[in-house]
């Protein structure tokens, strides 16, 4: 028991110390492939430093709606974040919420910052605002349907029981996983608006959908909404690979060991994911915007498709 | 409540319903006077009360208190009332949210203009809806059942100045007459050829033949009253034309009584179900969940945006039942239980955030005179007690934790979890996409209540109505905030809800849940922990944590600077609020994904002719293909036909003897055919 508070606690802190990291480590990779030398690793630190120490400029007409927003879109991907196992499975408070719990945080925070992009009553604001939530009004169920393939192999739709049956000798290679998995990761590259959903350098206002939508924030708010985007990054690598590839995870009660060849491996799963995220981002050019709909509807109607496979295959007990 | 025993409670729940009734010839005396509505509502709250704390003992006591019988009704009838817990849960819930519905209207109902259209119908309307839920026999239940229906059609047509209303009203009437019909028949096959019309009786007696049919006629009966697609044409008239507190009662309990009565016939009396039972449940309530809320996002009326949603809300509350059919029909009781009580949490959820949401409206709608989200925007810095709670509302609706919605939504998604288990194969293909479609319908929620909140309450101010809006008065911000509050424990404390509806699952299907209250840390276990668990309270208590965490460290180590300045906007302010996003521009990228097939939307730019000064115009057409397709060529042959019959109207006394008697004729031939 004791054990598991303490791997939470650990993951708690960890989830947020790392995430800046894998946003560095990704601008990174992707500006040595496109043979420029990028900024340091640290660089994303240094940013949310000097973004804390800065004055905040809020619009005359900002609300109350607009200061706290970024508080709970922080809070609740933080918590989100921390429900994911990441080096070890067994989370003291994992029992608390199960994957369709994590989706719904995300959306919370979604909803948030989305009101909050509406609040000051510019263009810009309501143009990310309503595209953010097009976007997710597919790629959320598409998640879901995942989720759903997911959850009817385990049996369970908690992640801890999800990662360990994966483990075990039951999983194998099906189609329904593959299927899960790629409609999982094209919601991953569009919730995280990255190419070629969004562009999040972009500095060309009309072809960013969430840079658009947070147009108005500065200073520590700002600071706020791009920690909780970069730990939404990190919770959606941790989710593909605590599900799809749990080796060297620590299971629930292991010993001091075994939680520390979790976390080397952990650190090289999410090199290796965040290597992967930005050679296909180089790879590929931006879209259209009313072409997300239908990425994003290849990535629901996967989803679909593997768990009704599931479900027709799946012989009554 | 061990020391009076639950013997009396039938009595003065028909009490209550009596007090209801007497209060509205008294509304009609005193409704002009001064605080004469306030009284009356007053009244109405305290009734509601009263049945709502009655309902609850009911609920709780080991044994269904006894049923009173009145010697009135049809001939050789009786009519007996009484909670079961069925009835119970549902009077508990209807109770709670027409109790603080009525306490808004105390502060609401002194605007009215005139007081004297609304008053007293008010509290003849929840008698009926109570009657409803009290009747053990259906002589009473179509009684009660038809009280509901007229006196939310007189409400409905109370400001009948505008013509749109009248017609909602007409609509309304001719949709409620349908309903009720249809249930008089489904009582009649229920009751057979012995009539028995008590519940019991039906309860004993063997219908399979005609059970499909009872089920058909259920499903049409009560879902038109509460708004399964295609049946759903008036809703979306008819609740925003009443006064806003009606509407609240009209959406958010109303339907509910309504998806009581398809509950009592098909899982109380219908006896058992067959599997395919559930597969025109589940399709229809799949269409009605998926359709209701696209309807909600092309909707720029507030209120007519609320009345779809609680299309779309019914749609997933007919899932639970669609499944919980499915389930007891192939004997898996445990998820059959968890079918049902996710619908029933649904239902309870529903009435709050519905009710809450419609008040808000109704406030906003009192402070600025517009419904039209096009007009309105600003409206938190002006009133912001009702942007606090509809805020909650909008969250609760829109499905996330940790607000009350979400559960019944997870509870759902978990029961469809279980659907492998079907040994049919037709539901184990429709359950996924029913799940998909389910899926879809929140998120599409979320952002229809992202637009909904943030056209009205954000950005800058849209007509000067709305820049000089004032916030509403004491009574109407309590009740709103008691129901925010309530939205937020149902979502914090789940596990005494499931609990609470534990006698019903035991009535309807011989089977519970697991006891949730003893479950560690509030946390709720559907099936068993290892399959899945939720815990509103911690989930509440790490999000408060986080960021009360965040905020200390902001506050220590960050810069305390802030400064007020005109909006960014990439360099380019707006001066004019006429250029923010509009209810139409946020809901345009649904409109273009979504809108082409379901609604035939098009959008025709019209351009000047280069050198032309003039404007250029942006046009979007859209269809109610539904209402195309089914309700107008009814009304086209229904024209039709009268226009034909009318000459009948102007004939001389000697064609209408001609006619009187070639009928008489007529009718011995065919009696001397038949003979």
């Amino acid at each position: 028991m004791r054990v598991a508070w303490l791997t939470q606690l650990l993951q708690i802190v960890l989830v947020l110390a790392l995430a800046p990291l894998l946003t560095g480590v990704t601008r990174k990779v992707r500006a040595r492939l496109l043979r420029r030398r990028g900024p340091p690793l640290a660089q994303p630190y240094l940013d949310l430093l000097k973004l804390i120490r800065k004055e905040v400029v809020v619009a005359g007409n900002a609300s109350w709606l607009f200061r706290t927003a970024p508080y709970a879109v922080f809070a609740s991907t933080w918590v989100a974040a921390a429900l994911v196992p990441t080096f070890a499975t067994g989370l003291a408070l994992g029992a608390a919420a199960d994957l369709i719990v994590i989706v719904a945080l995300l959306g919370t925070a979604r909803f948030m910052l989305a009101l909050a992009g509406l609040d000051v009553g510019t263009s810009f604001g309501g143009i990310g605002s309503s595209r953010e939530m097009m976007f997710a009004t597919l790629a959320e169920p598409a998640m879901l349907m995942a989720v759903f393939t997911l959850s009817l192999f385990a049996g369970s739709t908690e992640l801890s029981s999800i990662s360990a049956f994966m483990l075990g000798p039951h999983a194998g290679l099906n189609i329904s996983l593959a299927l899960a998995l790629v409609a999982l990761i094209i919601v991953a590259i569009a919730e995280n608006a990255r190419i070629p959903v969004d562009n999040p350098a972009t500095h060309l206002e009309l072809t960013m959908v969430h840079e658009a939508m947070v147009l108005e924030y500065s200073g520590r708010h700002l600071a706020l909404i791009e920690a909780a985007a970069s730990v939404k990054l990190l919770l959606y690598l941790s989710l593909i690979a605590c599900v799809f590839i749990p080796w060297g995870t620590a299971v629930a009660g292991a010993g001091l060991a075994a939680q520390a060849v979790g976390l080397a491996t952990y650190a090289v799963k999410l090199l290796i994911l965040g290597f992967l995220l930005s050679l296909f981002e180089t790879a590929i050019a931006k879209m259209r915007v009313f072409r997300v709909p239908e990425f994003l509807g290849v990535a629901l109607m996967l989803g679909l498709l593997g768990t009704i496979l599931l479900f027709v295959s799946r012989a009554p007990h | 409540m061990s020391v009076a025993g639950p013997w009396f409670l039938s009595e003065l729940a028909a009490g209550c319903v009596g007090w209801l009734l007497l209060l509205s010839p008294l509304a009609i005396l005193i409704a002009r006077r001064r605080h004469g509505s306030g009284l009356i509502y007053g009244a109405c709250a305290l009734a509601s009360c009263a049945l709502a704390l009655v309902a609850l003992l009911a609920l709780l006591s080991p044994s269904p208190p006894a049923a009173i019988e009145l010697a009135v009704g049809l001939p050789l009838g009786r009519t007996i009332l009484g909670y079961d817990p069925l009835g119970a849960a549902f009077a508990l819930i209807i109770n709670v949210a027409t109790a603080l519905v009525s306490g808004y209207a105390i502060g609401y109902g002194a605007h009215a203009r005139e007081p004297q259209r609304v008053v007293p119908f008010y509290p003849a309307f929840i008698a009926g809806m109570n009657l409803v839920l009290l009747s053990r026999d259906a002589f009473s239940f179509l009684v009660g059942w038809e009280f509901m229906s007229l006196a939310s059609w007189a409400l409905v047509a109370s400001d009948h100045a505008s013509a749109e209303n009248r017609r909602a009203a007409l609509v309304y009437l001719i949709m409620a007459t349908g309903g009720a019909l249809t249930l008089l028949f489904a009582f009649g096959l229920l009751a057979g050829p012995s009539g028995g019309y008590g519940f019991a009786e039906m309860r004993h007696a063997a219908h399979v033949a005609a059970a499909p049919l009872v089920l058909v006629l259920a499903l049409i009966g009560a879902g038109s009253k509460a708004g399964l697609v295609p049946l759903h044409a008036w809703l979306p008239l008819a609740h925003p034309a009443a006064p806003s507190h009606v509407s609240a009662l009209m959406s958010g309990v109303m339907t509910k009584v309504a998806v009581y009565g398809f509950i009592r016939i098909v899982f109380d009396l219908a006896g058992p179900p067959s599997w395919w039972w559930s597969l025109p449940v589940l399709v229809v309530a799949g269409i009605t969940t998926l359709l209701g809320v696209l309807y909600a996002l092309m909707e720029h009326d507030l209120k007519r945006l609320l009345a779809y949603h609680t299309v779309e809300n019914i749609g997933i509350i007919f899932i639970g039942l669609g499944l919980a059919l499915a389930f007891e029909a192939s004997g898996l009781k445990a998820a059959a239980a968890l079918s049902l009580t996710a619908a029933i949490f649904h239902v309870f959820n529903h009435s709050l955030f519905k009710s809450l949401l419609f008040l808000g409206s109704g406030a906003v709608l009192h402070a600025t005179g517009e419904r039209d989200m096009e007009r309105l925007g600003g409206l938190i810095h002006r009133m912001p007690v009702t942007a606090l709670a509809f805020l909650a509302g909008c969250i609760a609706i829109s499905a996330l934790p940790p607000f009350n919605g979400f559960v019944s939504e997870w509870l759902t998604f978990q029961a469809i979890l279980l659907s492998p288990q079907l040994p049919q194969w037709v539901p184990r293909l429709i359950v996924p996409a029913v799940g998909a479609t389910l899926a879809c319908a929140a998120a599409l929620a979320a952002t229809c209540f992202v637009k909904a909140f943030g056209m009205t309450f954000l950005g800058r101010s849209r007509s000067t109505a709305a820049a000089e809006a004032r916030e509403t008065d004491g009574w109407s911000q309590v009740a709103m905030l008691l129901l925010a509050l309530l939205c937020l424990l149902a979502g914090v404390l789940p596990g005494f809800v499931m609990d609470a509806l534990a006698p019903v699952m035991k009535l309807l299907l011989g089977a519970r849940l697991p006891v949730q209250s003893s479950e560690p840390w509030l946390r709720i276990v559907p099936i068993d922990s290892a399959r899945s668990a939720y815990d509103g309270a911690l989930v509440l208590g790490m999000i408060a944590i986080a960021a009360a965490a965040t905020a200390l460290i902001v506050r220590r180590f960050a810069s305390h600077a802030l400064r007020r300045a005109p909006a960014w906007d990439c360099g380019f302010p707006d001066a004019s609020p006429a250029t923010q996003y509009t209810a139409g521009s946020f809901a345009q990228p649904i409109r273009r994904v979504f809108g082409g097939v379901v609604f035939r939307a098009r959008e025709h730019v019209a351009m000047p002719a280069p050198g032309d000064t003039g404007p250029a115009r942006l046009e979007v057409e859209l269809h109610d293909t539904l209402w195309e397709a089914l309700y107008a060529p009814v009304i086209r042959l229904v024209d039709a036909v009268t226009a034909r019959v009318n000459l009948l109207q102007f004939l001389t006394i000697r064609r209408y003897l001609t006619l009187v008697v070639s009928a008489l004729v007529l009718l011995l031939i065919i009696v001397g055919a038949t003979r």
